[in-house]
């Protein structure tokens, strides 16, 4: 276990390392940094003083070490709006996104497991009918359009729900039913089709014939062998879920990391969009290991492949 | 989107049959509907014909090739519509012919025709997707069938790029690409480009490592042809098909990636239009004028439906062993969109 948990920390550790370098490197590459941390419209004097400040006239060498060491102590200097430590800024956002997009995997996984056996145990049923419409819908419909159009339903044209914030419980549904869109269809087919392959199994025959109810046989005997594919795509889904984040806290004002980037971006704020996008990174990179992990428990085939 | 390839196994069987470089049938070769000397264009004429049998699949067909022309000739037929601006007009709403045809989608804030904005932004949205989708599936295509087919060191290193590319989240590549760099139309292309070359690669490299140890790879190798002239004349040909599927469905994907960015600010600029713009300058008029947010919108909804239901279909089209699924006769209100993507899921 431990040679396999150490084998895949190493695997997943060079995207990380990748993105550090890539950041400082895309960083250096349009020659002055100074155009890429300031605003447009900063004057020769500022320039001066922010090369000086940072330390950016020394040799390149040097700022790299700086640059790796205060990546290490999570430093990645100070927000040009606010003054404030980019890294703090970057880790007061994270919880909002976090739960924002936990709820949604939460509810997505149960919906999905629900439709998806649904499915699988009637094909061509109300339930598949419903997986293929979203899948469908999920792979077709910009996230950024389906909450748009949430709020001009829902928000504006009936006033049931708030266009944006997160004053209360009824503020997380539209955020949460646009993230939730592409999960659940990606799931869903891929719960569906692995009950179908596990139910056509010989054991559910032999449990089925030994009196196990139809409940049982579902829920102990071809679901425990259907989660393991469900799994493998989760680290797909979390890295699309950092997408749908994005766009989705931008639309409706989420206070999370996505929302802090473009931020960033649109009042080029460089060192906090570097902040948010290396603890993003990290945040990926702890789910993949727990993936990782929990794929390892799931399935005892896992383990011994990888060692050998 | 995730949805696993089919391994096309039917391919490999036709494609011997045809060349007759080997003839190693494996036990488990199905009959093939068509004669194994069946000639190069009337494959072609019975999958025209295999597509008109699928309402839907016709439909997405048709959708798609309207998409284009628009793409290629609207922007000449609508004139200066899309920029001619006249704030006495302003916020005209839709489907009403008091302007004439031009305004027959309504108006923008500016007065600008919403018909002819959405026809220049239909060009601007191809020419980003496009482009974009056909470099990413020749590199990946070409780097994975080179990767699968010399296996070893080649193969890992490819593949570790691949993962660290897919590992993180393309919108923030593209986030901090374009913050470094200008978000000129090129740029968008070439960052889509390369978060969508590890789709192709991963996928060529699986069929093409498969392929190169069958005995039809083998006798090419022991007559003394070169590696690049398996690959280019045993490999590619079977790998086609589902390569060219798998580019249909990734339109959809930088599509919509393409209008995320426009969307977010990030992508195509103003005063060039895309149809995620127009969604995002639409916006803050949502309450008085929906149809400049939700029009462009829809737009991006029936052209990407569209495609993946093509892409759908020419899964099952291409792939012999379960293109008998396509000329059954059909049941009554029974065929939706549904058969392909339940094919697919098999």
């Amino acid at each position: 276990m431990l040679v396999y948990l150490r084998q895949r920390i190493i695997s997943s550790l060079l995207p990380l390392v990748v993105v550090v370098v890539g950041v400082f490197a895309l960083a250096r590459l349009t020659g002055n940094p100074a155009s890429l941390y300031l605003p447009l419209n900063a004057t020769e004097q500022m320039r001066a003083d922010f090369m000086a400040r940072e330390g950016l006239d020394q040799p390149l060498l040097v700022q790299m070490a700086d640059y790796f060491g205060g990546v290490l102590r999570l430093d990645f200097g100070e927000s040009l709006r606010t003054g404030e430590p980019a890294a703090a800024m970057a880790l007061r956002a994270f919880p909002a996104t976090l739960q924002l997009a936990a709820t949604t995997m939460v509810i997505a996984i149960v919906a999905a497991v629900l439709v998806g056996c649904w499915a699988a145990l009637k094909p061509n049923g109300v339930a598949d009918r419903i997986s293929s419409f979203v899948s469908m819908a999920a792979a077709s419909i910009p996230d950024f359009w389906l909450a748009i159009v949430g709020i001009w339903i829902f928000a504006i044209t009936l006033g049931w729900l708030p266009t944006s914030g997160v004053s209360g419980p009824e503020a997380w549904i539209l955020p949460i039913a646009t993230l939730m869109l592409r999960p659940f269809g990606v799931l869903v087919q891929i719960v569906r089709g692995a009950m179908v392959s596990a139910l056509s199994e010989p054991y559910i025959k032999l449990a089925r014939s030994k009196g196990a109810s139809d409940a049982r046989v579902v829920t102990h005997h071809a679901l425990r062998n259907a989660a393991a594919p469900a799994l493998t795509v989760a680290g797909d889904l979390a890295v699309g879920l950092v997408n749908g984040a994005v766009v989705v806290e931008t639309i409706f004002g989420w206070p999370g990391i996505g929302k802090l980037m473009i931020d960033s971006i649109l009042q080029r704020d460089f060192a906090v969009l570097q902040a948010a996008v290396l603890i993003t990174a990290i945040a990926i990179f702890i789910l993949n290991i727990l993936i990782d992990i929990g794929y390892a428990l799931l399935d005892a085939r896992v383990r011994p492949t990888v060692k050998a | 989107m995730a949805t696993p390839l089919l391994q096309p196994e039917g391919h490999q069987h036709s494609e011997i049959d045809r060349s007759g470089t080997a003839a190693t049938h494996t036990p488990d070769a199905r009959p093939l509907e068509a004669p194994p000397v069946q000639d190069l264009g009337d494959k072609k004429l019975s999958l025209f014909r295999l597509l008109l049998r699928d309402k839907f699949a016709t439909l997405a067909a048709l959708v798609l090739m309207f998409v284009g022309l628009v793409a290629v000739f609207g922007p000449m037929l609508v004139g200066d519509l899309a920029t001619r601006q006249d704030l006495l007009a302003a916020n005209k709403p839709p489907f009403s012919l008091d302007d004439g045809w031009g305004y027959v989608l309504g108006s923008d804030s500016l007065g600008r025709s919403m018909l002819g904005r959405l026809v220049v932004a239909t060009r601007t949205t191809i020419s980003v997707a496009l482009p974009a989708v056909g470099i990413a599936l020749v590199i990946g295509s070409l780097w994975g069938v080179w990767a699968g087919y010399h296996r070893g060191l080649r193969e890992t290193i490819s593949m570790r790029i691949a993962d660290v590319i897919m590992s993180f989240p393309s919108l923030l590549l593209a986030v901090v690409v374009l913050y470094v760099f200008n978000p000129s139309l090129g740029n968008i292309v070439l960052i889509l480009a390369i978060t969508r070359i590890p789709i192709y690669l991963r996928t060529a490299r699986a069929e093409s490592a498969e392929l190169q140890s069958r005995t039809f790879v083998d006798a090419a190798r022991t007559f003394g042809s070169k590696p690049t002239a398996i690959i280019g004349r045993h490999v590619i040909p079977i790998v086609l098909p589902t390569l060219l599927t798998l580019a249909t469905l990734e339109f959809c994907y930088v599509m919509l990636a393409e209008s995320s960015l426009s969307f977010l600010g990030i992508g195509i600029q103003s005063p060039d239009v895309s149809w995620g713009l127009m969604v995002s300058q639409g916006r803050q008029y949502l309450q008085t004028a929906w149809w400049l947010s939700i029009l462009p919108g829809l737009a991006i909804v029936v052209t990407t439906i569209a495609a993946n239901i093509l892409a759908a279909w020419l899964r099952i089209a291409t792939d012999p062993a379960q293109r008998w699924r396509l000329s059954l006769p059909r049941k009554r209100g029974g065929r939706r969109f549904g058969t392909a993507l339940k094919g697919a899921t098999k």
